[in-house]
């Protein structure tokens, strides 16, 4: 499975939406904004959003990967979601 | 995250709620700074009532328009500023509030301190009372470092410095990022506009094009000092400042003032940007139906910086400093880094420039008392 920042985001666990953040959908895809960090995210795609909203759903995010990502697509998608683990966007779920 | 460019030319469209929503609560200030954007100074009779006021914050929380930065006025001076900040947060919409501290006393600041989801940006013009003082009038600067005193006791964390860069202030930078070290804090600068009684003092204050480029070599080595994208007609001497860079008026910034107008950015408070009334059908319906933001989501003209290659950069600057010294829309922004502004202003050297409309200026001098 891709790699695509081991440090801060590994997809082999549960990761979810961070309970402090609202997610707002737009025609380009939405607006991430953490009310902790008062930091405001884009996320560039509708199909990134809803890859996000699903993780929740699933035991790991490759699972999530797998149900919504062409696996051509994998090492993108696994790109934007390190971003958004980096800006405590998404957490990792127990 | 910087936006790419197709992602800036979907927010130059327009977004289905703004992102930066400012809110003045009121035209009441004891303070009367000469650079005030909404000229304030007298309460207006006809400002939203305390239901009217918390119905909006409904209205904004159902949009998901996740904070509002509210102003004034002195947004303090209203006596159900807690009521509605508490209101605010209640329904997770964050607030940023502007405040000249001169009401952030010992009591205020522990009840600020309790508030989850808030931001304070206290505003001072100078890095000493002299200097901050020729602006914001005397005692301002004291009042100020008062209130920052008080909420750093409080534990409140990290509040924001706000300066506005003027001529005299740019020499500062170092000593305003030395007093925002001291107190923990933010340092937020933006952009002096000739607007409200700002067009009375532009034309002296406003950094020169040499005090500019050193501004924007100051700030690109300092992602971390806010500018609320303030600074983006400076984008054009090279690599992009932090933030949006792009003029939001209507299209991901609005204003509504405290008796429920809502005007295309908070620079612009003139009957040319005003898009309609929160009374009349709500906040939202003005956000999409307003026909004066409808016409500033139609992709516009590069106008005289067609031939520019900075324009992608800059994208002709600001609206609000346009207008309001007398350019049009097609021509470059007053202060553009290249000079241009300042050959299109000279060209129009014929006074032709708009009175901001709504004036809530005191008739008579204001002292700020002890308290």
């Amino acid at each position: 499975m891709p790699f695509a920042d081991a440090d801060t985001f590994d997809p082999r666990v549960a990761w979810q939406l961070n309970g402090q953040v609202s997610l707002r959908e737009e025609t380009f895809g939405a607006l991430a904004y953490h009310h902790g960090t008062r930091r405001l995210v884009f996320l560039k795609s509708p199909e990134l959003v809803a890859l996000v909203r699903s993780l929740s759903d699933f035991d790991c995010a490759n699972d999530a990967l797998a149900a919504h990502v062409a696996v051509g697509e994998y090492d993108r998608y696994v790109a934007a979601l390190a971003t958004l683990g980096r800006s405590e966007i998404l957490c990792a779920r127990q | 995250m910087p936006a790419n460019s197709s992602l800036r030319t979907r927010f130059e469209r327009g977004l289905a709620a703004p992102i930066c929503l400012t809110w003045e609560l009121t035209y009441a200030c004891n303070l009367a700074c000469t650079h005030c954007l909404s000229s304030s100074g007298r309460r207006d009779p006809k400002e939203l009532s305390t239901d009217e006021a918390k119905a909006l914050i409904d209205e904004i929380a159902a949009m998901q328009i996740f904070y509002v930065n509210i102003g004034g006025g002195e947004p303090m001076i209203r006596r159900d500023f807690f009521e509605l900040v508490e209101h605010a947060v209640r329904r997770q919409v964050g607030v940023k509030f502007s405040t000249n501290g001169t009401r952030i006393d010992e009591r205020a600041a522990k009840r600020l301190a309790s508030i989850d989801y808030l931001d304070i940006q206290i505003s001072i013009d100078g890095a000493d009372a002299a200097t901050s003082d020729r602006i914001r009038g005397v005692g301002s600067y004291d009042a100020a470092r008062r209130a920052m005193d008080h909420l750093k006791a409080a534990n409140f964390g990290p509040f924001k410095i706000s300066v506005v860069m003027t001529r005299d202030s740019i020499e500062q930078l170092d000593q305003f990022e030395a007093l925002a070290r001291f107190y923990g804090a933010e340092l937020r600068l933006t952009r002096l506009r000739p607007s409200g009684r700002g067009v009375d003092v532009w034309e002296e204050l406003h950094p020169t094009l040499e005090q500019n480029r050193r501004l924007y070599r100051w700030l690109l080595e300092r992602p971390k000092v806010l500018t609320g994208d303030s600074f983006f007609h400076l984008s054009a001497l090279g690599e992009s400042l932090e933030g949006l860079n792009l003029c939001g008026a209507g299209r991901v910034v609005c204003l509504i003032d405290p008796v429920g107008e809502v005007y295309a950015c908070p620079f612009v408070i003139h009957d040319e940007f005003k898009a309609g009334n929160v009374r009349d059908a709500g906040f939202a319906a003005v956000w999409t139906n307003s026909e004066l933001f409808r016409s500033l989501r139609e992709p516009g003209s590069a106008g005289a910086c067609t031939s520019c290659g900075a324009y992608d950069a800059c994208r002709g600057g600001c609206m609000a400093a346009k207008f309001f010294t007398g350019l049009e829309m097609t021509d470059p922004d007053p202060e553009c880094v290249f000079g241009h502004g300042e050959t299109a202003l000279r060209a129009k050297r014929v006074n032709l420039r708009p009175t901001p409309s709504p004036d809530h200026s005191r008739r008579v001098p204001v002292t700020l008392s002890s308290r």
